[in-house]
């Protein structure tokens, strides 16, 4: 039996007590909100993590209780948590729980009880992963890539238990995200409401969906060099390990390929990237048009750019691994195929710009922060072509370069539009408006404080200031203006950590003093703006789905009463004589 | 409208509301959507299985590969799972829970089965850490038979409910790993 609209795919799940409301929910709403605090609270114990990293840095010995170990953890886990478990949770379990359902005009997601398993089985995975925290020799200090065979080899820090503990969170965070990214991919193909055509749909709901597709398809590498490494720590096989002589004795493994595991944990770990920016191009897409009061620049080539870029992005992942000595043919090709993402990517950077250009545009906080975005995603992607080419990449490979380069274009680019979406969708999430004021400062403040972080990294790099290193020590290359810089950088960012302070307390005043707000406060046009109530109810559409009858950028259409016509308002059958 | 003239719709233009056209179920788009996820992971397993294959260990040049011998429970294991997979089929095309149950029954006699195979090596010394093609043999048999163990799940859920489109679901998930494990025996027996 076939069925066409969300509404008869099954009867709601109706939540009857306080517990199936908040905590066992299959409202997506309510698992967005969960996914969301979760990624928020491990993604701050990430930024605790830098904040002690950039301590040692910046005044190296001055903080006896950060022992080389430690620092190597601290590496690590910041590395990992912020990719994995809070951008990806945050893009795709977070926002997108929140906005598929809403945007394409659904119910709710088509799996709601998957949905709920999913949430948990990511709070599993966290609780895992801060179990590393508390076992023998601490977590793992291998680099959130977990190169084998120094991950499971005597020496590094963490390498009997830290490393199970990471490696297990994986494997169960991998399960997570499969449960919830076939609700996503399934709810976007199956639960559009009338009228939603795929190509009405916002960028946003695309950009998540793409990434929800690419996570699908990449993660199952992720788990399969997770286990196998497991065996490998575990029950003494050799997929990864090879001969070796550790502590003057050969080790019982032998033969392995390290090399198996840097293609495999790039396999996912280069789609990895797109997965957290594509959702991130979409957000900002809706954000510059919203607040620029103009329609999208070139929509169709937005989202051709977005589907393109994800197919691409499964055939460059040995850019990481130039120096890996694997066949330089190889490096060859996927310096090509690396440079050529570059066209799609610049396509959409060119879109933003044009969709600014003659706008209305309003610098309220999101707008700011969407602005901001293009400004620090240029520049991480204007370094990545650097490092993109064999011959550049291999001088620079593993310095301060590459940590400013991703940084600049993966780590802080979707960080600032989060805090851009954070900013746009809190008054219909909750029903409140934040303070601008707070906001401005928020933003001001952190926009130049990652400026001043990783601007000066850059010389670093070409410098040769190697990366993860516990200290730099005596050496002829490194001038005294490199110890110069790192405290400079050290300082900037203790300024942006306290700084978020900002963003937390204007965002729990808001909760309980913030002013009421308008049930579409920005004048959006896409339909999660226009459910009949704010914050949406279970159900979110009351007796009836919406009917779409138009994209969702119409903005300043000229003869219109508004400055945006909702997708759900119905064309007129002519135009007035 | 084919996928094409989807992704080409010019949706700024003002347009005749689309006609809504039938959508397959939610579950056969899942379950479809969930087939690309395992084919992903198996091909990785394989292309890693050939890749290690190839390697020779260390520094002295040893080829560290030994092959598996292949015995009869294999064979007799491989045939359990087609006839598993022939009794889902039976079920989805008549309707009948009986043979939703053949299949079921049929699919655990195929895990004994496996569970047999993996006892008969370790008595014969095939230990998981003794050789890598061991422990990729470990590895994908028990992958293989979590994704049954899986099934068998959804299978009792969909027979408790006799949720007649589940077990047509059931009948495709177990055709999917039929040729999954093919594909892994073929390996398995050449190599």
């Amino acid at each position: 039996m076939a069925t066409t609209l969300a509404d008869d795919l099954r009867p709601l799940h109706h939540p009857h007590s306080w517990v199936t409301k908040y905590v066992w929910s299959q409202d997506h709403k309510v698992i967005a909100i969960q996914y969301s605090c979760t990624a928020i609270g491990i993604g701050l114990v990430a930024l605790v993590l830098s904040a002690l990293m950039r301590l040692q840095l910046g005044f190296p010995g001055a903080f006896p209780a950060i022992q080389p170990d430690n620092y190597l953890q601290f590496v690590s886990m910041h590395g990992m948590i912020m990719v994995v478990y809070l951008l990806t949770a945050l893009l795709l379990g977070g926002f997108g729980n929140y906005l598929i359902p809403l945007m394409i005009g659904a119910r709710d997601m088509v799996f709601p009880f998957v949905n709920m398993l999913s949430y948990w089985f990511y709070l599993l995975s966290v609780i895992v992963l801060v179990a590393g925290f508390f076992v023998p020799g601490g977590p793992t200090g291998a680099g959130w890539t977990l190169y084998p065979p120094q991950a499971i080899s005597e020496g590094t820090p963490g390498h009997q238990w830290g490393i199970v503990t990471m490696l297990v969170s994986l494997a169960i965070f991998v399960a997570a995200f499969t449960m919830g990214g076939l609700n996503y991919v399934t709810t976007v193909l199956q639960a559009r409401t009338r009228g939603m055509t795929l190509m009405r749909m916002p960028l946003s709901v695309w950009g998540i969906f793409t990434a929800s597709v690419m996570g699908l398809l990449a993660f199952p590498a992720l788990f399969v060099a997770a286990i196998m490494m497991l065996f490998d720590h575990l029950a003494g096989t050799s997929f990864f390990m090879p001969t070796m002589q550790s502590m003057g004795a050969i080790t019982p493994t032998q033969g392995g390929s390290p090399l198996l595991f840097q293609h495999l944990f790039w396999f996912f770990g280069h789609p990895e990237v797109y997965i957290v920016a594509l959702p991130a191009f979409g957000i900002v897409s809706d954000l510059i048009s919203v607040h620029a009061r103009r329609n999208i620049f070139g929509y169709r080539m937005m989202v051709w750019a977005i589907v393109i870029i994800g197919a691409l992005s499964f055939l460059v992942w040995a850019h990481h691994m130039y120096v890996s000595g694997m066949n330089p043919y190889f490096g060859f090709f996927f310096a090509t195929s690396t440079l050529i993402i570059a066209i799609p990517t610049a396509i959409k950077v060119y879109n933003w710009l044009l969709t600014l250009w003659r706008g209305d545009i309003h610098l309220r906080v999101p707008m700011l922060f969407a602005i901001a975005f293009i400004f620090t995603f240029i520049h991480g992607g204007l370094s990545g072509l650097f490092l993109g080419n064999v011959s550049v990449d291999v001088p620079l490979s593993d310095t301060f370069f590459v940590v400013a380069h991703f940084h600049m274009v993966m780590g802080v680019s979707p960080i600032l539009v989060i805090f851009g979406a954070i900013y746009h969708w809190y008054p219909k999430i909750f029903g409140r408006m934040w303070n601008d004021s707070l906001g401005k400062m928020h933003f001001w403040i952190t926009f130049i404080g990652v400026y001043a972080i990783f601007l000066p990294m850059h010389y670093l790099g070409i410098l040769g200031v190697p990366r993860r290193y516990y200290a730099l020590g005596q050496a002829d290359f490194i001038p005294p203006s490199v110890h110069l810089a790192n405290e400079w950088i050290s300082i900037a960012a203790l300024i942006v950590f306290c700084a978020q302070g900002l963003f937390f307390y204007n965002m729990i005043w808001s909760l309980f003093r913030g002013p009421k707000a308008d049930p579409n406060p920005w004048g959006a046009a896409s339909l999660e703006w226009q459910t009949p109530d704010t914050p949406p109810a279970h159900g979110n559409w009351g007796p009836h789905l919406p009917t779409v009858y138009r994209w969702a950028y119409d903005y300043s259409v000229p003869g219109a009463p508004r400055d945006f016509i909702p997708q759900t308002e119905p064309r007129e059958p002519e135009p007035r004589a | 409208m084919t996928i094409l003239a989807r992704l080409t719709e010019k949706s700024w233009e003002p347009g005749a509301q689309p006609v809504e056209r039938e959508r397959p179920s939610a579950g056969t788009v899942g379950t479809l959507a969930y087939f690309g996820v395992a084919t992903v992971m198996f091909t990785l397993l394989v292309a890693a299985y050939l890749m290690r294959m190839g390697l020779h260990g260390g520094g002295d040049h040893v080829h560290d590969w030994k092959p598996m011998p292949d015995p009869p429970l294999l064979w007799i294991n491989t045939l359990v799972l087609i006839a598993s997979s022939l009794a889902w089929e039976g079920a989805r095309r008549t309707h009948r829970g009986g043979a939703a149950i053949m299949g079921a029954a049929l699919g655990m006699v195929f895990l004994a089965g496996q569970l047999l195979l993996w006892r008969h090596y370790q008595a014969a010394g095939y230990y998981l850490s003794a050789n890598p093609a061991n422990a990729f043999f470990y590895l994908l048999t028990a992958l293989h038979g979590l994704h049954l163990m899986g099934g068998l799940v959804a299978a009792g859920r969909a027979l408790a409910a006799a949720n007649m489109r589940n077990i047509a679901l059931c009948a495709l998930y177990w055709h999917f790993l039929l040729i999954v494990w093919l594909v892994l025996a073929v390996l398995l027996l050449s190599t």
